[in-house]
């Protein structure tokens, strides 16, 4: 672009900005897209961003040698989930796959930005826009990604604790993995919607789910409402202006949220225990008579015995957040209803409960969820017992314990991903809609 | 009946059931402190107030015979790592949402909040073939991992909540002073939030306290055990029989636990309050 210059040194350099100017005029955003289309890094070369194109084109070049192969032969994987028994594992194909579908994605949202990149620079350049010192280009870089080299160790994490596992187990939903159908003897397949099918034709599995879900609801409704009321009922105890020695009675009352729940789940489960449990032995039969109640024999009596273990573990939570909202309740309410000659309970429908709910109703639904998933109650104080006849999950198993022993007890991977995807669509919808309601999502975000 | 007299029932009914609920709750607890200073072994023969009171169960736990100190240690280790981790990650995600726009700011984190509802037993098996192709399975490292990237959505979701209370005139008076992103993340945001990022060190250092469905995955050999797969073990192998000192391991575990609950449970209640309501 430099043409030999004869005329005085000023002219010059004004004739060669004009030049420079129209020469970046016939600078086409198209030709920039499509080199870089073809190979990342190509189009910001023809930008003349010569740093950054390299960049592109290490990276680009990185990833052929490196991964193509191992992504090519995951992808395979995916699909047919290994064509040779014995040789071919088929579950660490669907492993392998998945990973090779999150780096795919990875990559080709690199690859849609190195082109949108190339596309809006060439479209700059072309209307006059001066690229900025190396420098200043640096620094409006790390403006822009400084959201994002925060975000990145979290996101990486989460990718590969939260989603990888998640795509595995909705895969696992679509396959016949089971016990009989496991490698590396044995090669799985994909099979659609079969165990959906299975899930709601084949007697056994519909009448295990019917039952299993209807428990799940009743005990998630119960028992979350029992430590709900029980922790409110207290904490407006505790609160009149009556009581004494309030700093105590709450500090014990705190005690159960202290204590590990997995030490006293195990210390009730030995507790209720039939035949040499405390509960029979000290308390039942010296007040009742009789041999004392199967608590973990019956199915009755062990839903009964799992809800108030639960509103034992879950009310001091409920109490110590409440506690601390009626504080907070200004004086002037209550005063006020006095003047106007409230009774006690209009005072707590009117003014105690609204302010309540107010401000806790986003963690008490959180406390609803938690207990559809609350695994550890059910599943260490009796593991999910006692047996039912005719049912493969036990008579007090919840969705989650049934998963549980349908994956590590008898192996049915399959039908335990399919029931879990059904138990992650309930709960998460139910969380959505909670969510959508929370003030935040409204928000609008600055800088 | 006047009304002093009628006050005066009210309040004795008001004691007696504080006092009804503090039996119950004292009960189970009482028990198990008993029940580890027992010298039998099995449940059968234990009373509440023991017999024959003996310390043998808390000897035997610092006996070269048992694991129980190494389990400690390990858990220890897991809790730490797992609570400095965690608030490192979690205020450099919560700073970004609150603070800055980006691709995926309006809904990332919600979307990994609902993705998180699904239940992990299926993720386990995921989790252990992958862990197992990393080389991490049965080590204190792999678990330490899952734990830090299973806790970022909801801590997140709370550290951003209380972030977004923090006025920006503060930040943006920072900057014109000539501060950097993160200049003002570290000397306006953090000492602000000190009280919900310490509300997040103390659930993460509890969480692997208390669980044991992961660690049982994920370590399979006993020099490896934090203390509830530890514990676990002692009732899960021959329940009767090792009863006592699985409550003597208990209690070692839940008084510290406790003490530390009951200390900061004022913060720990206002922090959830904050972060998750406004959240």
């Amino acid at each position: 672009m430099s043409t030999p210059a004869k005329k005085n040194p000023d002219e010059n350099i004004e004739q060669k900005k004009v030049r420079k100017n129209d020469k970046w005029k016939k600078h086409s955003p198209k030709v920039a897209m499509i080199l870089s289309i073809v190979f990342a890094g190509f189009g910001q070369l023809y930008n003349r961003r010569y740093l950054k194109g390299t960049i592109f084109i290490i990276m680009e070049l990185a990833f052929l040698v490196a991964f193509l192969e191992s992504i090519n032969y995951g992808l395979w994987g995916l699909r047919t989930l290994g064509t040779i028994p014995g040789t071919d594992h088929s579950i660490r194909l669907l492993v392998l796959g998945v990973l090779s579908l999150i780096v795919t994605v990875i990559v080709i949202t690199l690859y849609v930005f190195n082109v949108i990149d190339a596309k809006k620079q060439a479209e700059k350049l072309r209307d006059g826009w001066k690229p900025l010192k190396l420098r200043a280009s640096f620094k409006e870089f790390y403006d822009r990604a400084f959201p994002y080299i925060m975000t990145f160790p979290g996101l990486l994490l989460m990718i590969f604790v939260v989603i990888f596992p998640l795509l595995f187990s909705v895969l696992l939903a679509f396959t016949n993995y089971d016990l009989y159908n496991s490698p590396p003897r044995n090669l799985v397949d994909w099979v659609g919607f079969d165990n959906f099918k299975n899930l709601v034709t084949v007697p056994i599995w519909q009448d295990t789910f019917i039952s299993v879900f209807s428990w799940t609801i009743v005990w998630t409704v119960v028992a979350t409402t029992l430590q709900i009321a029980l922790g409110f009922f207290l904490a407006v105890l505790v609160n009149d202006p009556r009581v004494k020695f309030k700093k105590l009675i709450r500090t014990i009352l705190i005690l159960p949220w202290a204590v590990p729940a997995f030490v006293t789940i195990l210390v009730f489960s030995a507790m209720f225990n039939d035949d040499f449990g405390a509960i029979n032995r000290d308390i039942i039969i010296p007040l009742l008579g009789g041999n004392g109640v199967s608590w973990l024999s019956d199915p009755l009596y062990t839903r009964i015995a799992i809800v108030m273990i639960q509103t034992w573990l879950g009310f001091p939570f409920i109490f110590a957040l409440i506690t601390g909202i009626l504080q907070s309740i200004s004086k002037d309410w209550y005063e006020a209803a006095d003047m106007d000659g409230a009774s006690r309970f209009q005072k707590f429908r009117n003014i105690t409960f609204p302010h309540v709910m107010f401000a806790t109703a986003p963690l008490l639904i959180m406390q609803y969820a938690s207990n559809f998933n609350n695994f550890n109650v059910i599943y260490l104080f009796n593991e999910g017992g006692p047996p039912i006849r005719g049912q493969n999950a036990g008579g007090t198993d919840i969705l989650i314990s049934w998963v549980y022993k349908l994956t590590f007890d008898t192996n049915n991977y399959s039908m335990a991903a399919v029931i879990s995807i059904i138990m992650g669509l309930i709960v998460s919808g139910f969380a959505f809609y909670q969510f959508r309601k929370t003030r935040s999502f409204k928000e609008e975000g600055e800088i | 009946m006047n009304r002093k007299q009628k006050s005066r029932m009210e309040l004795a009914f008001i004691y007696i059931i504080i006092a009804v609920v503090a039996i119950i709750i004292f009960y189970p607890l009482v028990w198990t402190v008993g029940m580890s200073f027992n010298q039998s072994t099995s449940l059968y023969s234990s009373s509440l107030i023991p017999e024959n009171f003996s310390l043998d169960h808390y000897k035997w736990l610092f006996s070269p015979d048992s694991d129980y100190l190494v389990w400690y240690k390990n858990s220890l280790i897991v809790s730490i790592a797992n609570a400095i981790g965690s608030v490192v990650l979690t205020s450099l995600v919560a700073y970004a949402f609150s603070r800055y726009k980006f691709v995926g700011r309006k809904n990332g984190l919600y979307i990994f909040l609902l993705l998180q509802m699904f239940p992990v037993m299926m993720a386990m098996v995921a989790l252990y073939i992958f862990l197992n192709m990393l080389g991490l399975l049965d080590t204190l490292s792999g678990l330490i991992l899952i734990y830090l990237g299973g806790q970022i959505p909801f801590n997140a979701w709370l550290v951003k909540g209380y972030f977004d209370t923090i006025p920006r005139e503060l930040d943006e008076a920072a900057r014109i002073d000539g501060a950097g992103h993160l200049r003002v993340f570290w000397s306006v945001m953090l000492p602000l939030a000190k009280p919900i990022l310490a509300v997040v060190a103390l659930f993460n250092f509890m969480t692997p306290l208390f669980d044991f469905l992961l660690p049982s995955i994920v370590l399979s050999s006993e020099e490896n055990y934090t203390l509830a797969v530890g514990l676990y073990n002692f009732i899960n192998d021959q329940f009767s029989n090792n009863f006592t000192r699985f409550a003597a391991g208990s209690v070692l575990v839940a008084v510290p636990i406790a003490a530390v609950y009951l200390f900061l449970q004022r913060y720990l209640i206002s922090g959830l309050a904050a972060g998750g309501t406004k959240g």
